[in-house]
């Protein structure tokens, strides 16, 4: 798990320079048992004892995943669970509950189920660029070789029922992270939030539900789950909502660099010498400041490798930090200058010019 | 200018589109009532017609409903659901109807049917069957009630059921 460059956040793939991450989720409850939220921990154990069976005798443990690995959110350290927080595996309840919950988890870390989050499941699927299609596979994928084992709670009415009554029907989240600078700079942001609110989309920060958002980061999701079929919910958000978000995107970006080329440049070279000068750096600071060089890299400003920028954004996290330096406390002045030595030499042996 | 449908003074006037045609739609205040609008007049409603008296009793019944209510099986009451949004089991979707009906339908933007997949192993195709009757049965009382919202959703939803991709299939 120490590894930072499996996680999905940290990679890049199609259509990259806008889409960060999609991801698509399931909830599922399993008849029998109260909601998580309303059953008491030997319950919650219950449940986790009859997942791990139907998890360790999935017929998805194939040679793509070869298997889930299962961890026991309660004996995992602090750091640990912030990692998977970090890579945007667990939410941030899910990591810091003290209730009976697990993860099981691929080795590419693409495929997990949160258990006991506040759904019995959340079938999970998160890969790095706009892959929404493969995400829709795989998750139902995952999901069809656990209903083989577990009897997932359903209404003939309100479909799959769930612990909140918002998410019945299909109970699936279709969700994209999308870097938004473009947009942000030509001040068209509470524009583009109102259009998604109006074809029902939830629009989150960089760490999801009641997260403010990060270095121009923003996590667009479907709210409606009944009275259309799953294939029909994807085909809407990917087909028309996705590449309208990123032509949005494009086009702004180019009268951005048309219109303001001076100021852009500014604020791009402004961050990157920033990020190679300074010497005590916050997670906060550097993702914005990386989130700008992300920018500048996508628009031919700065020659370095978008890999090495993606990479970092998830290195300078708190958690990521701590492993590559474990004595540092979160905040203090011994971890914002590991922080910015690793972000100042990594930025140097990606491009030599920058030192 | 008389009511449509009785000889009575219309109180509402509307243009409304009947199967693509403009028509106008005049109502005295019972027939109003009826159709759903709100009530037009400052006459006291109990003045008006003794079934509007009815259909108060029955709004008081359901508010009573809603502080009353508690799911049988996990003790939930719906008070303390209102209180989180988080239901306690799966038996509270049938303890708390019809309040929780109408909290799904606005958070669903007025979807009211799941007309995805179910579970493998499920018979699906009486599932289906079933749902069809109940669109169909829906979407003609919708009609008649000139709720033409809901019924333009209950037929997207109708016609979703033969969309060729469906996922209960493996």
């Amino acid at each position: 798990m120490n590894q930072p460059f499996v996680a999905a956040i940290s990679q890049i793939g199609p259509d990259s320079d806008v889409v960060v991450t999609s991801r698509v989720r399931i909830a599922r409850n399993i008849s029998g048992f109260p909601f998580s939220s309303r059953a008491s921990n030997p319950v919650l154990q219950e449940i986790l004892r009859v997942v791990r069976r139907a998890v360790d005798h999935s017929p998805h443990a194939t040679p793509i995943d070869q298997g889930l690995r299962w961890i026991e959110l309660q004996s995992a350290s602090s750091r640990d669970r912030t990692l998977l927080c970090e890579r945007h595996l667990v939410s941030r309840n899910f990591a810091t509950s003290d209730k009976p919950r697990a993860l099981a988890l691929s080795t590419d870390e693409n495929s997990s189920v949160m258990v006991n989050e506040e759904d019995h499941l959340r079938i999970q699927f998160l890969c790095a660029g706009s892959r929404l299609t493969d995400a829709f596979q795989s998750a139902f994928k995952l999901e069809q070789s656990l209903a083989l084992a577990l009897n997932f709670s359903f209404h003939q009415r309100w479909g799959y029922l769930t612990a909140c009554p918002t998410n019945v029907g299909c109970g699936i989240r279709i969700s994209a992270m999308l870097h938004l600078p473009g947009i942000q700079i030509m001040k068209e942001t509470d524009r583009i939030k109102r259009a998604a609110r109006d074809l029902h989309l939830a629009v989150r920060g960089y760490y999801g539900e009641g997260s403010e958002s990060t270095g121009d980061f923003f996590q667009f999701s479907n709210q409606t789950t009944l009275g259309a079929t799953e294939e029909s919910l994807l085909g809407e958000f990917n087909d028309v909502v996705l590449p309208r978000l990123i032509g949005y995107e494009r086009d702004a970006r180019a009268a951005a660099l048309a219109r303001h080329r001076t100021k852009i440049e500014d604020v791009v070279f402004r961050a990157q010498a920033t990020l190679c000068a300074a010497r005590l750096l916050s997670a906060e600071a550097a993702t914005k400041d990386l989130s700008r060089v992300r920018f500048g890299v996508i628009m031919g400003l700065i020659k370095t490798d978008l890999a090495i920028v993606q990479r970092l954004l998830l290195q300078v996290q708190p958690a990521h930090l701590s492993v590559i330096n474990p004595i540092a406390l979160e905040g203090d002045d011994m971890e914002r200058e590991a922080r910015a030595t690793l972000v100042r030499q990594t930025l140097a042996l990606a491009n030599p010019e920058m030192k | 200018m008389k009511c449509d449908h009785c000889d009575k003074p219309a109180v509402i006037h509307e243009t409304v589109i009947r199967s693509g045609v403009l028509a106008e739609v005049h109502l005295c205040a019972e027939h109003a009532i009826a159709a759903g609008y709100p009530v037009p007049i400052e006459q006291p409603i109990a003045d008006i017609f003794p079934q509007v008296l009815g259909s108060a009793v029955k709004v008081e019944g359901a508010k009573t409903k809603e502080r009353t209510a508690k799911c049988q099986a996990c003790g939930l009451t719906f008070a303390a659901f209102r209180k989180t949004a988080m239901m306690g089991c799966p038996a509270c979707y049938e303890a708390f109807m019809p309040m929780i009906a109408q909290i799904i339908e606005r958070a669903q933007a007025g979807a009211t049917h799941h007309v995805g997949r179910s579970p493998v192993g499920g018979d699906d195709s009486q599932r289906l069957q079933k749902l069809r009757v109940k669109l169909t049965k829906d979407l003609e009382s919708a009609v008649a009630a000139e709720q033409y919202e809901r019924a333009a959703q209950l037929r997207d939803e109708l016609r979703s059921l033969d969309q060729p991709i469906r996922g209960s299939q493996p």
